[in-house]
């Protein structure tokens, strides 16, 4: 049984070297700030209750925009550096200390940890900025910015904390801020209902993760990452591969990967701004980083690499079938994000190919996708919140600017030439084409027709939004109001410029001369370069996914710009819209698997209970009274009775001894 | 003398306390009758010690008259505070204990 894993595992010499880990001193030591100011916002905020109402928006904008500033500190800091020492760790107290368990809450500042920080405060910062606009008017304006910032404390606490349990802390913060964001609209039932989908879906995934932490401590006695990652060579193989795949199952539920893909979507019931910072640019990508923190297990086996390959691209493809067929803005954009964290799992699939490719992704994905919800945010700001394209159209002229950000950021995601996505998904799909043997041209196929279908359903929702006839001309909202479409404030659209002039610029000051590659090395290790013998020689590819890019845009041209939006959609469709519409079935396949036979099992289990305990239960007591009923008329108040019973009792008595002693 | 007599005569003093105690109503009657088990107890008790030569069941004798002293006077006095409530010393009429 061992003998054919074995093989399946590379000798644990060959993994990359782990980096020398130094303490940390001058600014890296206030790295504790870093999530102890969102905190504390996060603290003030619920506390002060309707006292904060007035200035609570700002205070949670400032501990967001401090942290920023202190982390681009630690990080300009660090740059300066050299490369091996790029690695320090924090011990801020003993945690937990019970018998054999030990865990320290402890920071780990490396490279990866320290690009996550500037992305989380770096967008956050933005998104919060955005939200002053666009929760303006909303009554629970406090209780927003205080779930945010509890978010952004939660996501910090994730990525730099030095071991496992300090990130299953942070993963279950995003967790719960991501619930009570969701559900933000309390008075919907559609968002408690969507809440609660989205934190069930995650406690599937949640309890992988922890099974795995379990594992690790286990076979290991400890669950800090420097301890993990030295000893993890000497774990059998089977071990190993389960490891992998519970946490490949915890990183797919966070990050709304097949099979647990189908609440991503329906967070978006959440606020926009929630929707751009959580569900798009950094919670969803946590499974990403999981997967590339704990790259020194993946490293060594190619079995659990090749799964978290085959989700990505499963997942890459649903994502991008389905984000054809939807109306709804933002379940477009959600699905293009189950989507593109797709190709980031398929990138740190690839292993030491990819780690890095796909944290690239990640990055600048978090930039356009964010700009993007922000763009989308924008224009439900201005259509009175609706969300249904169909009832947009011609809305270029009315919002410029919105107009301008979502454009490039459109761009960005389709992968224009040489803006952000062109880099960072073309570095995908080329890795994905030079892996050896079939995986190569299922891979890069798939990755290269998603890339199709992304140009599809992106132009079209384009086109749909701000070309074309003006269909809410002759409309009213759902509320009755008349539609009368207008440019955000300042608060909002200044966030989306700074998001398209990462849309634009940030693939290429990233991906020019190896800098985030060589920066991230000392925690990721070295990226591999190409092996020969891939599939497709990496030079022609990007023509390849460019060509495949420019069809779907040009389909989308003749299809949906060709002739008049209905304001009503379409029925009867064909079967594989209508099965898109349906979320390729997700959400009935889910109910039909799981859902349904748990009714059936709590309903058997249920009547087993009414029926077979509580009838042994009453069965026993009606038994025993009955008899009993019976029983008591033997005392009957005679005293002589009971003498002659007695008589009778030791007559039998001596009889039986008598007879079992002469017999 | 055999002490198989002795026997004898203890379990048909046993006996006749036994019917005595079952069949007598009046509560001075039972109480004289269970006096006389007792006492065909302490002749076998005696008449065992005897006949193994050993004084375990003498001091046992001693010890069962020592008990029904102590019964007897717990025993006449419910019975005489029967008989004052009630007007009545027969063990059937003192039936009020029951399902």
């Amino acid at each position: 049984m061992n003998a054919p894993l074995n093989v399946l595992v590379a000798a644990a010499e060959t993994t990359s070297e782990l980096p020398h880990v130094g303490p940390a001193t001058g600014m890296a030591s206030l790295a504790w700030l870093l999530f102890v100011l969102p905190a504390a916002g996060a603290l003030v905020l619920f506390v002060a209750g309707r006292a904060a109402n007035k200035w609570g928006h700002w205070l949670g904008v400032l501990t967001v925009v401090a942290s920023f500033a202190l982390g681009l500190a630690i990080f300009l800091e660090t740059v300066g550096l050299p490369a091996e020492e790029r690695t320090r760790e924090i011990s801020l107290f003993d945690w937990i200390a019970v018998a054999g368990l030990h865990v320290d809450f402890g920071l780990r500042l490396d490279p990866l940890s320290l690009t996550f920080v500037l992305l989380i405060t770096g967008v956050g910062s933005l998104i919060h900025i955005y939200s002053t606009g666009y929760m303006g008017h909303d009554p629970g304006r406090r209780r927003f910015f205080a779930q945010l910032n509890l978010f952004v404390a939660a996501m910090l606490v994730l990525v730099l904390g030095n071991n496992f349990v300090m990130l299953y802390l942070g993963w279950e913060g995003v967790g719960l801020a991501s619930y009570l964001l969701i559900g933000f609209y309390q008075d919907r039932p559609s968002a408690a209902t969507a809440a609660k989908k989205a934190f069930l879906m995650n406690r599937v995934g949640d309890v992988g993760l922890a099974i795995a932490i379990f594992l690790l401590w286990t076979n290991l006695g400890t669950v800090q990452y420097t301890e993990v990652f030295e000893n993890i060579g000497t774990l059998d193989a089977g071990v190993l591969i389960a490891i992998t795949v519970l946490l490949l199952l915890g990183a797919c539920g966070k990050s709304g990967q097949f099979p647990l893909q189908a609440w991503l979507p329906d967070a978006m019931e959440g606020p926009t701004p929630v929707s751009a910072l959580i569900h798009a640019a950094t919670m969803v990508t946590a499974g990403v980083y999981l997967i590339a923190r704990t790259h020194p297990i993946y490293d060594l086996t190619t079995t659990g690499r090749l799964v978290v390959a085959l989700v990505g691209v499963v997942t890459l493809l649903i994502g991008a079938i389905i984000g054809c067929a939807y109306d709804d803005i933002k379940k477009v954009l959600a699905y293009s994000t189950v989507s593109q964290i797709g190709y980031m799992f398929l990138a740190v699939g690839l292993g030491p190919a990819g780690y890095a490719l796909g944290i690239f992704h990640l990055l600048t994905h978090g930039f356009f996708k964010a700009g993007l919800f922000l763009g989308a945010g924008s224009v439900m700001h201005a259509m009175n919140d609706d969300v249904d394209m169909r009832r947009y159209g011609g809305l270029a002229r009315y919002m410029p600017i919105t107009f301008i950000t979502f454009g490039l950021g459109y761009l960005a995601l389709i992968g224009f030439p040489f803006l952000s996505g062109y880099f960072s998904k073309d570095a995908i799909i080329e890795a994905a084409f030079a892996e050896p043997g079939w995986q190569g041209w299922a891979f890069g196929g798939a990755a290269t027709l998603a890339a199709g279908l992304t140009a599809f359903y992106m132009t079209r929702l384009v086109l749909m939004t701000f070309f074309g006839e003006k269909r809410w001309e002759k409309l009213k909202s759902a509320d009755g109001r008349d539609y009368h479409p207008h440019e955000s404030p300042i608060s909002m659209t200044a966030p989306m410029i700074v998001l398209a002039l990462g849309s634009i610029g940030a693939g290429f000051l990233l991906s020019n001369g190896h800098v985030l590659i060589d920066w991230l090395a000392p925690s990721l290790g070295e990226l591999e370069e190409h092996a020969a013998g891939g599939a497709l020689p990496h030079e022609i590819v990007p023509w390849i996914v460019v060509g495949f890019s420019a069809l779907g845009v040009l389909i989308a041209l003749l299809v949906v710009g060709g002739r008049p939006t209905p304001v009503e959609r379409p029925e009867p469709v064909s079967l594989p819209v209508r099965a898109a519409r349906r979320d390729l079935y997700a959400n009935a396949i889910n109910e039909a698997l799981i859902a349904r036979p748990g009714v059936w099992l709590s309903r058997a289990l249920v009547y087993v209970d009414n029926r077979g305990v509580d009838g042994v239960v009453n069965g026993t007591a009606a038994m025993l009274g009955g008899s009993s009923g019976r029983l008591r008329r033997l005392q009957t108040g005679f005293v002589r009775s009971y003498a002659l019973s007695m008589l009778g009792g030791t007559v039998l008595v001596v009889a039986a001894l008598l007879a079992v002693r002469f017999a | 003398m055999s002490p198989t007599y002795y026997l004898l005569l203890s379990a048909l003093l046993f006996a006749i306390g036994a019917v005595g105690v079952l069949v007598r109503r009046n509560a001075i009657v039972v109480f004289m009758c269970i006096e006389l088990m007792l006492n065909a107890v302490n002749l076998t008790l005696v008449t065992f010690s005897r006949i193994n030569g050993q004084l375990d069941g003498q001091v046992m004798a001693f010890f069962v008259m020592v008990v029904a002293a102590a019964e007897v006077v717990v025993g006449l006095a419910i019975i005489m505070s029967i008989f004052r409530t009630r007007r009545t010393a027969s063990v059937d009429d003192a039936n009020l204990l029951k399902y």
